[in-house]
């Protein structure tokens, strides 16, 4: 077998498997809705709102409910203490309320 | 056509052959460049779909959180604030949420109480999520301990472990009962951690907001809008960590490009001069230059992207689990629904595949125009 033929199905085969991929993204996208329903009917009835995802602070267990200033809230200049806080970018805008 | 087509195939077999003598450089070079495909591929995806995710599992957070502030710090709210603010035109209804959180001496995990406003556990019984009962482990029937605020120890029963498809919302979640709850804190009875409040018309939100405001000037009302936007925010691959990692990587990247634009090796430069010399001509020295970054690139590229989406949607991303724990004990095992954003691989593919085919023809182009004989002596 050629070089050349030899990297076209190695090619094939990649490209092939992409192809899979992108099907399976999207199939499974379409299936979202079902496979976080239970997640949502929960976060609706707890009235949840936000991820169980950093849980080593009260600010970045509940990003969108922390304190404004939550990451220097031992004084003022304070460093953030948790690994995770180096993920939240500071406040957005909240339209002046 | 047929002839082209062949004169690419032969270029072809002449650049894999150049390759691989040269191997164990250019199999550095592509595993280079395939990690970096496959850390960029895998930040994209895991941040696109765990977005995806917060705004599909968040769609019905309350309308507007209610907190009282105390010198910039939130505080827990009396009660009758829900009674006025129900009052206010637009309001549906007003609901007080009771939770807090448990620090577990235990295992140093921090668990987050809530009282469900429907069904709440009967007393003496929780609800717990998978993440708590897998750190403590425990299953229903089981007992558990937990150290009240006047040091006495309150006893519970797990009545259910929640369901594990809900565990990137419920991880750390004890439900416990209203009278549970303010016997472990010592919690007043006329107040609430916050309020949440139901509108009626969703495009009254800001104006309800701004009336609360008016009406209670040392609150803080949060909308469901900006509940949505912080995870927009954490998660935007532009912000945060994110941006430290990305930059790394493509620093690391143009580094890697810049080694390759900056020059040919002597021996590189010698096999342009003798292909010149046999009768080559310029274009075909691109060409034979072109294939060789695009094997390199091409491959590295499409391999690097399978490795990413397998990483983050078969295996859970578990090399993003240690940034993303930090300190926390628990962490929710959960596998996210699979997000193919085309626009940000499209990027990604033009960031990474563009520049080293360019990178790798310009110095050749620059060596193939020069004399034959000076190409070899050099």
């Amino acid at each position: 077998m050629r070089k050349s033929d030899l990297f076209f199905v190695v090619t094939a085969i990649n490209l092939t498997l992409l192809a899979g991929v992108i099907g399976h993204a999207l199939v499974q996208a379409g299936r979202a809705d079902s496979s976080l329903h239970a997640g949502r009917e929960l976060a609706k009835t707890l009235q949840l709102t936000d991820l169980a995802l950093f849980t080593e602070a009260r600010y970045t267990r509940h990003p969108s409910q922390a304190d404004r200033h939550a990451p220097f809230q031992d004084h003022p200049m304070a460093l953030d203490h948790f690994p995770s806080g180096s993920f939240l970018r500071p406040p957005l805008p909240s339209g002046g309320l | 056509m047929n002839r082209s087509l062949e004169r690419h195939r032969n270029i072809l077999d002449f650049a894999l052959s150049s390759l691989l003598r040269r191997r164990a450089r250019n199999i550095s070079l592509f595993v280079l460049y395939t990690l970096i495909v496959f850390a960029l591929a895998s930040v994209v995806f895991f941040t696109q779909a765990l977005k995806r995710e917060a705004a599909l599992l968040l769609k019905d957070a309350p309308d507007i959180v209610v907190q009282k502030m105390v010198a910039g710090r939130h505080d827990l709210i009396p009660t009758d604030y829900g009674l006025q603010i129900a009052a206010i035109r637009g309001v549906k209804e007003v609901q007080p949420r009771l939770w807090g959180y448990y620090y577990d001496p235990f295992n140093s995990a921090n668990y987050t109480l809530v009282v469900p406003a429907l069904q709440p556990p009967a007393p003496q019984f929780i609800h717990i999520g998978n993440g708590v009962a897998r750190v403590r482990r425990l299953g229903s029937g089981d007992l558990m301990a937990l150290m009240t605020y006047k040091q006495e120890t309150l006893l519970l029963e797990v009545q259910e472990i929640l369901s594990a498809d809900a565990e990137l919302v419920s991880s750390d979640l004890i439900l416990i009962g209203e009278n549970d709850f303010r016997t472990l804190f010592d919690f007043p009875r006329d107040v609430a951690t916050d309020l949440t409040v139901t509108v009626t018309n969703p495009q009254e939100l800001t104006t309800v907001a701004r009336k609360i405001v008016a009406r209670f000037p040392d609150t803080r009302p949060i909308l469901k809008s900006e509940i949505l936007r912080t995870y927009d925010a954490i998660f935007d691959w532009r912000g945060g960590m994110m941006v430290v990692l990305l930059t790394a990587a493509v620093l690391s990247f143009v580094i890697f490009a810049w080694d390759k634009a900056t020059g040919l090796s002597a021996e590189e430069r010698k096999e342009i001069g003798i292909l010149k010399s046999i009768g080559w001509e310029t274009s075909d020295v691109l060409l034979l230059k072109s294939w060789e970054g695009i094997v390199i690139s091409l491959s590295a590229f499409l391999i690097g992207i399978l490795l990413a989406y397998a990483h983050v949607f078969f295996f859970s991303a578990p090399l993003f689990e240690h940034a993303l724990k930090g300190w926390g004990v628990l962490y929710p095992s959960f596998r996210l629904v699979p997000a193919f954003d085309f626009y940000q691989i499209s990027l990604l593919f033009f960031l990474t595949v563009l520049p080293y085919t360019a990178a790798t023809i310009i110095p050749s182009w620059r060596a193939a125009t020069i004399d034959p004989d000076a190409a070899m002596r050099s």
